[in-house]
């Protein structure tokens, strides 16, 4: 607990306490640590003299910043219209059926989560889904199950498979 | 260093990275890092969607390249001397295209996959930062006004205000301390075109900014960018730095006295932020909801200071405009909608990727000549410019031109510039449902006819979708859609109906289907389709049954498979893995 204030400590006296820097500290802070817990919005609501309230109401405003911790690895898949113009709905329902979680979970084993995101631009590409900080292209429900597969292989490797 | 041999991937830049970052690491291992060189060019003609790398001096030329194939480029090729002949470019496996089309001009876009954007050096070698100096020692902000107003430069952001009345503004506004923002939170779904700028030219969007800075009387700037493009804030962060070590921003530019900075923000994932003056609720940290105008931002922006406000692309333009003259700019497209726009094209269409056409260009151009046309020959249904705010074109406009005011006329929107091809197989009720339901999980709650109005169009279209849609329906969307428009606060209120009220006016026929005939009639919605085998066909592989994800397949091998359409869940996974094409949908 004292390591993840220091972090975020670190963080606010990068951007300096200031109301200005809320929502950059906020999502910083919610990057390193996968997610924004209570004690660090207290953290940063006494840091920079504002009702906890209000850090808050901003933290649950931005969707790239998460109250709940989430899984080792984070499937954010783009919903927008192109890539469901080409597809996108076989590809979500075979992730679904992929990781064994609907769409905003986490599975149980604090594997996998499984998100949706706007639009990342890379719309000549779709269905388009990032996984952790890699985007993957040109999916489709087979190639979702090769690519999830991969991420698991990383972490048995070398074991049977 | 002269080096052995030379590696140039070409690729979108956000693709492209893990795979140049995959293999300098491996060149690295591989104890090569002084033989060999690696140089990224960010290819604007996607023809083929993927991340292509060419090695030089052999001139091999690799397509769809991922991090691991990347390693096992460089420990085949680069330190055996063996080419990986699996992942060459197979001349017969290139699907042929035509050249791209020369109706394409670039001006925003000139610079963009031509010059090195991390060097400050390479966009002053063309003419980057002439306009500025031109501007500081040549020109008052009146004569500066006096040009924009000639080139009639419209806000690329969508609602097309022109830049000068803008400028002018926030120029007369008063007030001691004044600001200059860049709206670079491209949240459209569809539209990457300012990304793309961002990462291959940013210096043109600093100087832009600075030039409009000097013009109202500003000190300081921000480019608020979404967080979802990481490496346009890298590459900004750059320009920014290299463009302070040369004396273009910061204090006393050019000896002249004028002084100028900038900031990047980034956002948080929040497509209300787009709109701006919820941008500047953000860039002050606060939550990203639209502020009730008047007054504007020109006279109570930020801080509730003097604020000029424009997107990434209206001041990419600018330095153009300043250098050329702003004749040269009015002498490129229509009477009212002048000068060059950049779009993204994607969907259905042959050739995806980002284009740059002068204004009043027809549909039919974009589609067909710069697009190549539709996907695999089918028919062309419509376009939707203007992104979910915007509306579609059908295929009786096809020879309109793209202007602000023809778009508007029919119900559609310039927007920022996405441009998504639907072809027969999209469903213009499932459209606007997906449309409606990006809208409403993006309004951000503050005004009632957005918050509520969105939610109960979106009911309305899931039943319709559902099957369950009943007489009486369709005027009720449109009833709906009216009084959201008319009564939301900010542009996404007042844009969210569109999409549906511009299908129903063009595809009414298809709605009709739905609710009274119950049947989806491009094959899309589930609650109406049924997915079955064909028993001449089938020739037993088992794949579809092995395939099935809940086991609504039956039948034995070698034997016509039959499917449950109790159990079906209608993903078409059957249709895609049967290689006899016997799986059929009605």
């Amino acid at each position: 607990m004292e390591d993840v204030l220091a972090t975020t400590d670190g963080i606010i006296d990068v951007h300096g306490a200031d109301q200005e820097a809320l929502v950059e500290i906020l999502r910083e802070v919610n990057e390193v640590s996968g997610h924004l817990s209570r004690e660090q919005m207290q953290r940063i609501a006494s840091r920079l003299s504002l009702p906890l309230s209000k850090v808050y109401s901003v933290a649950s405003f931005y969707s790239l910043i998460s109250l709940e911790p989430l899984g080792k690895h984070v499937v954010r898949f783009c919903q927008d219209a192109p890539c469901h113009v080409v597809g996108g709905q076989q590809v979500w329902e075979a992730l679904e059926h992929e990781l064994g979680i609907p769409f905003g979970a986490t599975s149980l084993d604090g594997e996998w989560s499984l998100l949706t995101t706007s639009c990342i631009g890379a719309c000549a590409v779709g269905p388009v889904m990032m996984v952790d900080s890699d985007i993957h292209g040109n999916l489709d429900p087979q190639k979702v199950r090769e690519i999830i597969a991969r991420y698991r292989g990383e972490e048995r490797s070398g074991g049977i498979v | 260093m002269a080096y052995r041999a030379h590696v140039i991937i070409s690729g979108d830049p956000q693709q492209a990275q893990p795979v140049t970052v995959a293999l300098l690491d491996e060149i690295g291992l591989l104890g090569l890092s002084n033989e060999i060189e690696v140089l990224a060019a960010t290819d604007l003609t996607v023809a083929t969607p993927s991340i292509e790398a060419i090695v030089y001096p052999d001139g091999v030329h690799y397509r769809d390249l991922t991090p691991d194939n990347a390693r096992l480029v460089a420990t085949e090729h680069l330190l055996k001397g063996r080419p990986v002949q699996n992942l060459m470019v197979q001349e017969q496996a290139v699907e042929p295209l035509d050249e791209p089309s020369t109706k394409e001009v670039r001006v925003v876009l000139r610079n963009v996959g031509v010059i090195n954007p991390e060097s400050i050096d390479d966009y002053i070698a063309q003419d980057g930062y002439a306009a500025l100096g031109k501007v500081l020692t040549e020109m008052t902000p009146d004569g500066v006004l006096a040009e924009l107003k000639t080139s009639a430069l419209r806000g690329r952001g969508g609602a097309g205000f022109p830049a000068w009345m803008k400028w002018t503004f926030a120029r007369n506004a008063p007030g001691d301390q004044k600001y200059v923002v860049c709206n670079g939170d491209e949240g459209d779904p569809g539209a990457f075109m300012n990304r793309r700028v961002l990462e291959g030219d940013p210096h043109s969007v600093l100087e832009g900014m600075a030039i409009a800075a000097y013009v109202i009387g500003a000190t300081q700037g921000y480019l608020y960018v979404r967080a979802e493009y990481p490496i346009a804030i890298r590459t900004l962060r750059v320009a920014i730095e290299q463009a302070r070590e040369y004396g273009l921003l910061g204090k006393d530019i050019f000896g002249t006295g004028f002084c100028f900075d900038l900031e990047v923000r980034m956002g948080a994932g929040a497509f209300v932020c787009g709109e701006e003056t919820a941008l500047m609720e953000s860039v002050q940290g606060n939550r990203g909801q639209p502020r009730t105008r008047p007054p504007f931002p020109a006279t109570s922006g930020l801080w509730g200071k003097p604020t000029n406000i424009n997107n990434v692309e209206t001041y990419a333009n600018v330095p153009q405009i300043l250098l050329n003259g702003g004749a040269w700019f009015a002498a490129m497209g229509t009477e009212k909608s002048k000068g060059t726009k950049t779009f993204a094209i994607a969907g259905k269409v042959k050739r995806t990727g980002l284009i740059e056409v002068p204004l009043g260009i027809t549909v039919r151009e974009i589609v067909y000549d710069v697009g190549g046309g539709v996907l695999n020959d089918k028919a062309f249904k419509a376009v939707q410019t203007g992104g979910p705010l915007g509306g579609c074109i059908p295929e009786k406009h096809l020879d309109m031109p793209v202007d602000y005011e023809s778009l508007a006329s029919v119900g559609s929107a310039m927007g920022s510039g996405g441009f998504i091809v639907m072809d027969e197989e999209t469903c213009m009720v499932d459209m606007a449902r997906f449309f409606m339901e990006f809208a409403q999980e993006e309004s951000c709650g503050k005004c009632v006819p957005c918050r509520v109005g969105t939610r109960k169009m979106l009911d309305i279209l899931e039943a319709i979708c559902a099957g369950k849609g009943k007489p009486g329906d369709i005027e009720a969307l449109e009833t709906l859609g009216r009084s959201v428009k008319i009564g939301s606060l900010c542009g996404l209120g007042q844009g969210a109906p569109n999409p549906v009220l511009s299908m129903i006016e063009n595809f009414r026929e298809e709605y009709e289907a739905h609710i009274y005939d119950k049947r989806c009639p491009a094959k899309v919605c589930r609650a109406l389709i049924e997915y079955k085998i064909d028993p001449e066909t089938c020739i037993g592989c088992t794949r579809c049954a092995r395939n099935c994800p809940v086991n609504a397949i039956t039948g034995i091998a070698r034997q016509p498979h039959v499917i449950d359409p109790e159990i079906c869940i209608r993903c078409g996974i059957c249709a895609q893995v049967c290689p006899v094409n016997a799986v059929s949908v009605e």
